[in-house]
């Protein structure tokens, strides 16, 4: 792990792939390719969830993803936040049904600050499956916890909750008189109740937990605890925009491949002006939302100073470019966007629901003004 | 990289070696761009004899900045942009040895300005169409026509000119490029007045001008080649410079925010910060573009990136305005001068605002620059035309 660094200048960083990161790609587009399907994945709208299970198997331990980011001295891979943002990516192109996002990046980054190696060592392993309890709305700024401990069980409610249902442990953040604590808590355990949540996005369904008198392990202490659960929640925020790139990406591609397909009046639709500019438009969204992407996971990686901006100017812009991209996708396949059939939907849900995960557009502009000194109101 | 830095020595000391021998400190500004130019410290990237070393267009920084360190003048390229710009890498591309000999070194080192007569009235967006005919006679060319949009055409000495050679074949293939001097008696320079009060530009006047055909660029017939290679290079030019954060447009609304905290409005924070988080989004995309180019991998994304810059400009100008409240409602001067440099930034916020609007007219509208990403970038089919095989002389005007 490298420490906060000083030297790189933030003009230098490569915004582009390196050859390592490409064949990452490859491998797992390949077997998203041939696993993840749209109708596998529009199956978890039926309440099926088959697919999750084995196809995250293998991506986690198989493709070894669930430990890369864990120190290869903790027992995981050593990669970067750069290589995570690879495979948000391709997960995102694929609306891939799988914990990747919530495991492996959000809560292995809470628990990176702790000493709980041996749960460190299964998550990498691809053992276990951790979600940290926060509601999926939650951001940095703005996250208080909701759960106390009282005796040493927990109590309390938090709602809105990713990747719970896919966990074995939950890690709790704690309100105590001292701070906020880390605790980890076994998902199955007594006193934890899991809700299944009816969700906007089934391919990541949320869940409502309750915590009735549940037996915890504290993981970090008081004064680190609220710095564990920040840094989960900014990395989040940062790698989400790499995931809102893949889905665009999908969007723009196939918009474009369906529109020289499809004939009105004689001639492919793609050929009038009036969509090849909307087309033209969006590409240019996509490839900004790249660069964005691609600076808020190379300066996450580099725990470079400029990170924080980087990761607030990435949510800002690419969640909404993602949201563009996959309503132009329904709108512009005219009545097969519609239908329940076409995965256009499966996009279009997964990106309106990333719009207010980890801040909105809104509130990372907001949080930007202080970090650049374009405050809202005079101090 | 390891190449890169022996590049990098052999650079230091070429320009250790110009300094010693020409002392900037003592010798006149144009003899010391000339000395610079013939050490091949002028452009990187053009070739050995022609101000250049052949390197790649990447080390003309460093080499700048080593240059500024030392004390040295520059060659002021603001005054000269199209000459730099448009005119350098055409005459480079296409122009005979003797035409590199003449034209490049006065035109690096700014004694000679040089300025595009392309554009006519009847020929905008359909740059093809240009009507200006040359007719030849004998060993040279005789000129007339009219051209517009022509910046710099008062002070030029020369300029690149795109005019119809023949108009019995289709309007691509009627074309030729030439270089024409703009001190001969035929021309007429005239400044056309815009928007903003200014007349940043001219209409340009061709009244039997002649042309030596020593000074065509290019084969007779091949001047759309040539003239779509200029265009390339425009566009470069205007969406490729690096820029650091708060560059441009948004450092200057920027500015006024934090100097006018009476004039905030929560609602017009909202809007300062989506400009600004796309201001640095295009910021690092021109840097991502640029990693691009450097490892060969260029396209016609320079278009994208013109796109976004005229937009943000746009926006930005507009929201300053609406955010100064009544001191929007002034304006600053609406005298008509022929302006030496134009800044998009310069000047008070409603004549960056009005300036901004010929940005997404100039060097390509944004809508043929849609068409291009459109079709060039994303592979969709071209715009139907109905001008292609006819003779130019039969096209409806």
């Amino acid at each position: 792990m490298t420490s906060e660094s000083t030297n790189s200048d933030p003009d230098d960083l490569n915004l582009l792939y390196t050859d390592v990161e490409d064949s990452l790609r490859e491998s797992i587009h390949d077997l998203l390719t041939a696993r993840c399907t749209p109708e596998r994945v529009v199956a978890a709208y039926d309440g099926d969830r088959d697919l999750q299970l084995g196809l995250w198997r293998s991506l986690s331990v198989d493709l070894g993803l669930a430990g890369l980011l864990v120190p290869e001295d903790r027992g995981g891979a050593g990669a970067t936040a750069r290589e995570a943002a690879v495979v948000l990516e391709e997960l995102g192109r694929f609306v891939a049904p799988v914990p990747f996002f919530t495991s492996a990046v959000v809560a292995t980054t809470a628990l990176l600050q702790g000493d709980d190696d041996e749960t460190l060592g299964q998550l990498a392993a691809g053992g276990c499956t951790a979600a940290l309890v926060v509601p999926f709305s939650a951001s940095a700024t703005s996250f208080r916890p909701t759960v106390r401990a009282d005796n040493g069980k927990l109590q309390g409610r938090v709602t809105s909750v990713v990747g719970a249902l896919d966990a074995d442990v939950l890690l709790v953040p704690v309100s105590t008189d001292a701070g906020v604590e880390l605790h980890r808590v076994e998902a199955s355990g007594t006193g934890v109740g899991v809700e299944p949540v009816v969700s906007l996005d089934m391919t990541r369904q949320l869940a409502d937990i309750d915590f009735t008198g549940a037996r915890s392990t504290q993981v970090t202490v008081a004064e680190s605890g609220d710095a564990a659960v920040r840094d989960a929640l900014e990395l989040g925020a940062a790698l989400l925009a790499s995931e809102q790139l893949g889905v665009a990406q999908w969007c723009l591609d196939h918009t474009v491949s369906y529109l020289l397909d499809r004939k009105q009046f004689g001639r492919p639709v793609g050929g009038f002006q009036a969509i090849k500019h909307r087309l033209a438009d969006l590409y240019v969204m996509v490839e900004s939302a790249h660069a964005a992407a691609r600076y808020a996971a190379a300066t996450a990686a580099d725990h470079d100073p400029d990170r924080r901006l980087a990761a607030s100017v990435a949510q800002a812009y690419c969640s909404e470019v993602a949201v563009k991209a996959a309503e132009e996708c329904v709108q512009l396949h005219g009545g097969i966007g519609m239908t329940w059939e076409h995965p256009a939907h499966l996009y279009l849900k997964r990106a309106k629901a990333d719009q207010i995960a980890f801040g909105t557009a809104g509130a990372h502009r907001l949080r930007l003004g202080e970090l650049v000194g374009l405050p809202v109101v005079p101090a | 990289m390891v190449r890169d830095n022996m590049v990098r020595d052999d650079l230091r000391s070429r320009v250790k070696a110009l300094l010693a021998a020409t002392d900037p400190a003592t010798t006149d500004r144009l003899d010391f761009l000339r000395a610079r130019f013939d050490a091949g410290l002028a452009w990187a990237n053009f070739p050995e004899g022609l101000g250049g070393l052949g390197l790649p267009r990447a080390f003309q920084p460093y080499v700048d900045q080593l240059l500024e360190a030392g004390g040295a003048p520059d060659n002021n390229p603001l005054r000269n942009g199209i000459g730099l710009g448009m005119a350098a890498p055409t005459i480079l591309a296409f122009g005979t040895d003797q035409q590199k000999q003449r034209f490049l070194k006065p035109l690096w080192t700014g004694e000679e300005v040089w300025c595009q007569l392309f554009s006519e009235p009847g020929a905008g967006s359909d740059l093809a169409a240009v009507s200006t005919r040359a007719v030849r006679d004998g060993d040279s060319w005789v000129v007339n026509g009219q051209k517009v949009w022509t910046s710099a055409a008062h002070k030029a000495r020369f300029a690149i000119l795109l005019v119809r050679t023949d108009p019995n074949v289709s309007k691509h293939a009627g074309l030729s490029y030439f270089v024409c001097d703009m001190t001969d008696p035929g021309v007429d320079v005239r400044p056309l007045r815009q928007l903003t009060g200014e007349a940043e530009f001219n209409e340009v006047f061709l009244t039997d001008v002649r042309i030596p055909d020593s000074y065509r660029l290019g084969e007779e017939g091949q001047g759309w080649k040539v003239a779509t290679a200029t265009l390339m290079n425009e566009r470069v030019a205007i969406g490729g410079a690096a820029a650091p954060r708060e560059g441009g447009m948004i450092g200057v609304v920027a500015r006024t925010w934090r100097d006018r905290p009476e004039l905030r409005t929560a609602e017009l924070h909202d809007r300062l910060m989506t400009l600004w988080v796309e201001a640095e989004v295009a910021r690092l995309t021109g840097q991502r573009l640029r990693q691009k180019l450097a490892l060969g991998q260029p396209g016609p994304e320079g278009s994208a990136m013109k796109l976004t810059f005229a937009r943000l400009a746009q926006q930005l100008s507009g929201l300053e305005v609406e955010l100064l409240g009544e001191d929007g409602l002034r304006y600053s001067d609406w005298t008509m001068v022929r302006p030496d440099i134009v800044e998009f930034t310069g000047r008070d916020a409603g004549y960056r605002y009005l300036r901004a609007k010929g940005n997404s007219i100039e060097g390509g509208t944004s809508e043929i620059l849609r068409n291009i990403v459109a079709e060039r970038v994303l592979g969709l089919p071209a715009e139907p035309r109905t001008d292609k095989d006819i003779a130019w002389k039969d096209l409806p005007k």
